[in-house]
């Protein structure tokens, strides 16, 4: 009972924040919007059973990656850039279309012949140990494939604005 | 556990919260607003990925998770240099104005 509670509370405020995030007019709010969306998705995983990933969504996307959106953005000027809702009228109508045909498809999915997905498993040991065992056994070289991937994108970001730097001299 | 909340119910909400960003991205114009909303679908693949690892009681779902994190920090620095690069050449980053390949 509490956790239907609980998972419906945070499930309404990650709705809340997602459409915040859609619906702004001011990308600062919509920044925000997606900083509580992703708090709440950091609520859920504990509730999954992983603790792990919880803390890497709040210290890598809701901490990092958020900070440098609202760094850009009020790099850029936020203000300036307000009210970019636009296009014609029946672009609109055509995307809310399209989205309700994506939902319709996600939901028949779910609904339509069941899941087919059973019983639910015993609750595994996840905490930071175990996932990091699972990761140096199992995943050694994708992960060492990612720290090339960081590179290489730390390495375009330094091109990009070095060229562009050189250019407005 | 007394759980009426199954599975079913965090795939759900992940399909919702995917719709939403989806949408965002078809309606929206303005660059910034349209790349939170990419953020937004791949956090909603996140919460599917570990709501099955849960059902399934197998951690290589978390780990999945844990990479399509580092690709999206990846996918950000770069998508921003982008707009930041884009907004000083043209002012502006409404994307109906951003049609020519050539700088």
């Amino acid at each position: 009972m509490v956790t239907t509670i609980f998972f419906i509370l945070f499930a309404a405020l990650a709705i809340a924040g997602a459409l915040g995030t859609v619906l702004s007019r001011n990308p600062i709010y919509s920044a925000l919007s997606l900083i509580l969306t992703m708090a709440m998705l950091a609520v859920f995983y504990i509730m999954l059973n992983a603790p792990f990933i919880a803390m890497v969504q709040l210290a890598v996307y809701a901490g990092a990656i958020m900070v440098l959106f609202i760094f850009v953005i009020m790099l850029l000027g936020a203000e300036r850039l307000a009210g970019l809702t636009g296009g014609s009228r029946w672009q609109l109508y055509l995307a809310l279309l399209l989205a309700g045909l994506l939902f319709v498809l996600f939901g028949t999915a779910l609904v339509g012949e069941g899941t087919g997905l059973g019983s639910v498993a015993a609750v595994i040991e996840a905490g930071p140990a175990a996932v990091g065992l699972r990761l140096f056994e199992a995943f050694v070289l994708p992960f060492e494939v990612t720290s090339v991937l960081l590179l290489v994108a730390m390495v375009g970001v330094l091109v990009l604005r070095s060229k562009e730097q050189k250019k407005g001299e | 556990m007394s759980d009426l909340i199954t599975i079913e119910w965090y795939l759900a909400l992940s399909a919702l919260l995917f719709t939403i960003g989806a949408t965002g991205v078809l309606v929206r114009r303005n660059a910034l607003i349209i790349f939170m909303s990419i953020e937004l679908m791949l956090n909603a693949a996140n919460l599917a990925f570990v709501a099955l690892a849960r059902q399934m009681g197998d951690l290589d779902g978390q780990i999945f998770v844990f990479f399509v994190m580092t690709v999206a920090a990846a996918e950000v620095a770069v998508g921003l240099a982008l707009i930041v690069t884009i907004f000083r050449t043209r002012s502006s980053i409404n994307i109906d104005e951003i049609n020519m390949m050539k700088g």
